[in-house]
C-alpha cells in the first residue's frame, strides 16, 4: 500500500530525512517512532504530498507522490500534528467543507458527515463552533476530517499529543477501530502507544532508519544482554546476599530493587552470551536461603527504543 | 471550478462570521459618506454662485459623482490590505494550509478561490456607495453611465490590488507584515504617475504606465478603454500567477 524507497529531505546545512526506505502492507497499523526532531513529520509530509523529497521515491496506493500527487491526495487522509481546524466554523460545517475539498458532494457528502461524526463521537457537538471545543474534541474532529472521504491510507501525526489520559485512551480506541478498513501510519514518541496499537514499528532517529520490524521480533532481537529478576527469602541483611550474587561467574551487575519483609528482589545483569541462571540458583541455595523467584526480565519497548536510538547516536 | 467555489464560499463566510466584514463596511460607510457629503456641499455652494451668474454650467456628474468615485479609490487603498492580509498568512500560522495543500485540489484553485472571496468582500463594501449616489438620483437626474463604468473601474482596480495583496500575504505568516507590504505597494502604484510631472524619460513612462490612477481616470469619466481593461486584467493575472507560484514554492522551502 505504501512503498518508500530511499527518500531524503535535505535543507541547506542539515538533513531532516536521510535515505529512508520501508513498506507498509494493506490494512496494517504502523507506528512511526522516534525522538522529537527525528524526521517523522517530514517523512509524513512527503507521503501526503505536502512537500517533495529531495531524492528517492514514495508510492502510495500505487501512485507516485511526485508524478500523481492528486491521485495520492485522493487516497490519503491526513491529520497533522495540530489539527487543521477553522475556529470560526461549526463542526458540521467544517466537515462538510473538508468533504467538498476531498471531492464529495450531494447526498453522499451529507451521509459521510453524519457517519464520521458518529464514528468519532463528535455528533453531539456538530453545531458548536470549533473554537469552543475542548482539546479532545478538536482532536476527534481532526480525525473525522481525515477519514471523511474514506481514504485507503490514514496518516496521523502524533494523534494523542497534548490530550489527558482519558482522551488518549478514547483516541487510541478510535484508531484501533479504524484499522482494517484503512492502512494507518501513526507517529508518536510515546512508546506504550505503539505497543498497544501497532502491529509494526518503524523507528527513526536523526533522520535515519534505525529499525523496521514487527513488535515481536523487534523485542526478541534486543535480547542480546540478559536481565534476570531474582527474589531471595532470608534472615540475613541484603548486603551479604548482594555480595554473594555479584561473585557468581558471568554476572556483571546486581541491583537491589525491592525489600519486602525478609525477602529481597534483585535485578541481575549478565555478560553478553553467558547463561547464569543455574549458577545463581545454586549460589542462593548453597548459602541456605530460599529462592522464591527466578525469571528473565523482558525488555520493554522503551528500553529497546533507547538502546536502538542510543547506539545510532554513538555510531 | 467546483473547488474554486468551495474555497470562495469558505472565504466569504469567514469574513462575515468575524467582525472584519462589518468593521470594514462600517468604516467605509462613514468615510465615503463624509466624502459624498463634502462633494455635495461644494456643489450646492457653487450652484448658488452659478445661479447668481458667476461660473459656467453645473453638472452633478462632473462635480459630485466623479470626485466621489476618485475618493473611493483612495479609501480602497486603505481597506484592501485589511481584506487581503489574512488570506494566506492566517492559514499558514494556524496550520490549516496543510489541509488545503494535502487535499486533492490544484494550487491555482486555492488561489483563485481565495481571490474571488476577497473580491466579493470588496464588492460588498463598494455596494454601500450605491446608497450615497442613490440619493443624487433621487433628487436629480445625473447620467448613470459614468457611475456604472466607475464601479467597473473600481472593481478592476480593486481586483489588481487584491491579487497583489494575496501574493504578499502568501509570503509571510505574519498578517501585519502582509498588510503593511500591501499598503506600501498599493500606495506606490497609486502615485507612480507623479514621476511624469518632472521627468519624461523611458523610466518615467514605464512607471506612469504602471500607475493605477492613470488607468482609473477614464472609468470615472464614463469611458471604458480596452487598454485600461487589458492593463488591469493583466495585473490581476500576474498577481494570481505569482501567488500560485509562491504557494508551490512553499513546498520546496518548507
Amino acid at each position: 500500500m505504501i512503498k518508500v524507497e530511499g527518500i531524503s529531505k535535505r535543507y541547506p546545512g542539515h538533513t531532516a530525512v536521510d535515505n529512508i526506505s520501508f513498506e507498509v502492507e494493506k490494512g496494517q497499523i504502523v507506528g512511526f517512532l522516534g525522538p522529537n526532531g527525528a524526521g517523522k513529520t517530514t517523512t509524513m509530509r512527503i507521503l501526503t504530498c505536502f512537500m517533495p523529497p529531495s531524492s528517492g521515491t514514495a508510492n502510495v496506493a500505487g501512485f507516485d507522490v511526485l508524478e500523481k500527487p492528486l491521485e495520492v491526495k485522493r487516497r490519503i487522509g491526513y491529520l497533522p500534528e495540530t489539527p487543521p481546524l477553522y475556529p470560526e466554523m461549526e463542526v458540521a460545517e467544517y466537515l462538510t467543507f473538508v468533504g467538498k475539498l476531498k471531492g464529495l458532494s450531494g447526498d453522499q457528502l451529507k451521509k459521510r458527515v453524519a457517519e464520521v461524526s458518529e464514528k468519532c463521537n463528535v455528533a453531539d457537538v456538530s453545531h458548536k463552533l470549533v473554537s469552543k471545543l475542548s482539546k479532545g474534541y478538536k482532536q476527534r474532529v481532526g480525525l473525522a476530517q481525515a477519514i471523511i472521504h474514506n481514504p485507503d491510507v490514514l496518516i496521523l501525526d502524533e494523534p494523542t499529543s497534548g490530550l489527558d489520559p482519558k482522551q488518549i485512551h478514547e483516541t487510541r480506541d478510535l484508531i484501533k477501530g479504524l484499522a482494517g478498513e484503512h492502512t494507518i501510519i501513526l507517529s508518536t514518541h510515546i512508546l506504550p502507544e505503539v505497543e498497544q496499537i501497532c502491529e509494526r514499528v518503524v523507528i527513526i532517529s536523526r533522520g535515519k532508519l534505525v529499525a523496521t520490524d514487527t513488535m515481536e521480533s523487534l523485542k526478541n532481537r534486543m535480547h542480546g544482554s540478559h536481565v534476570i529478576g531474582l527474589t531471595v527469602e532470608t534472615q540475613s541483611e541484603s548486603g551479604p546476599v548482594q555480595e554473594k550474587l555479584e561473585r557468581v561467574a558471568g554476572v556483571s551487575r546486581v541491583i537491589l530493587k525491592e525489600i519486602h519483609d525478609g525477602s529481597f528482589s534483585f535485578e541481575v545483569e549478565s555478560l553478553q552470551g553467558r547463561r547464569v541462571q543455574a549458577d545463581l540458583a545454586r549460589a542462593v541455595v548453597e548459602a541456605g536461603w530460599n529462592l522464591t523467584e527466578l525469571r528473565p526480565v523482558s525488555l520493554s519497548l522503551e528500553e529497546v527504543f533507547l538502546q536502538l536510538t542510543a547506539t545510532e547516536a554513538s555510531a | 471550478m467546483r473547488n474554486i467555489l468551495t474555497i470562495c464560499q469558505k472565504e466569504i463566510k469567514s469574513y462575515f462570521v468575524s467582525p472584519i466584514a462589518y468593521a470594514l463596511m462600517a468604516i467605509y460607510a462613514i468615510v465615503s459618506g463624509f466624502f459624498t457629503y463634502v462633494a455635495v456641499g461644494y456643489f450646492l455652494d457653487r450652484s448658488i454662485g452659478a445661479t447668481a451668474g458667476r461660473g459656467g454650467p453645473m453638472d452633478v456628474n462632473e462635480w459630485v459623482i466623479r470626485p466621489v468615485i476618485m475618493n473611493v479609490g483612495v479609501i480602497s487603498l486603505f481597506l484592501i490590505p485589511m481584506i487581503t492580509m489574512r488570506l494566506f498568512a492566517e492559514e499558514k500560522r494556524s496550520g490549516t494550509i496543510e489541509l488545503l495543500i494535502t487535499s486533492p485540489i490544484r494550487d491555482y484553485e486555492i488561489v483563485v478561490g481565495k481571490w474571488l472571496g476577497a473580491l466579493a468582500m470588496y464588492a460588498c463594501i463598494l455596494a454601500l456607495t450605491v446608497v450615497n449616489l442613490g440619493v443624487l438620483f433621487l433628487f436629480g437626474s445625473p447620467d448613470w453611465r459614468p457611475v456604472a463604468t466607475g464601479f467597473l473601474g473600481m472593481l478592476l482596480q480593486g481586483g489588481c490590488l487584491l491579487s497583489i495583496g494575496a501574493f504578499l500575504s502568501n509570503t509571510t505568516k505574519n498578517q501585519i507584515m502582509a498588510g503593511a507590504m500591501t499598503f506600501g505597494v498599493s500606495l506606490l502604484m497609486w502615485t507612480f504617475d507623479w514621476f511624469t510631472g518632472f521627468k519624461s524619460d523611458a523610466w518615467a513612462k514605464v512607471l506612469a504606465y504602471l500607475s493605477l490612477t492613470a488607468h482609473f481616470e477614464p472609468f470615472s469619466k464614463g469611458v471604458i478603454d480596452s487598454k485600461d481593461v487589458i492593463f488591469y486584467v493583466s495585473v490581476i493575472v500576474l498577481g494570481l500567477f505569482l501567488t500560485t507560484r509562491s504557494l508551490e514554492s512553499l513546498r520546496w522551502r518548507a
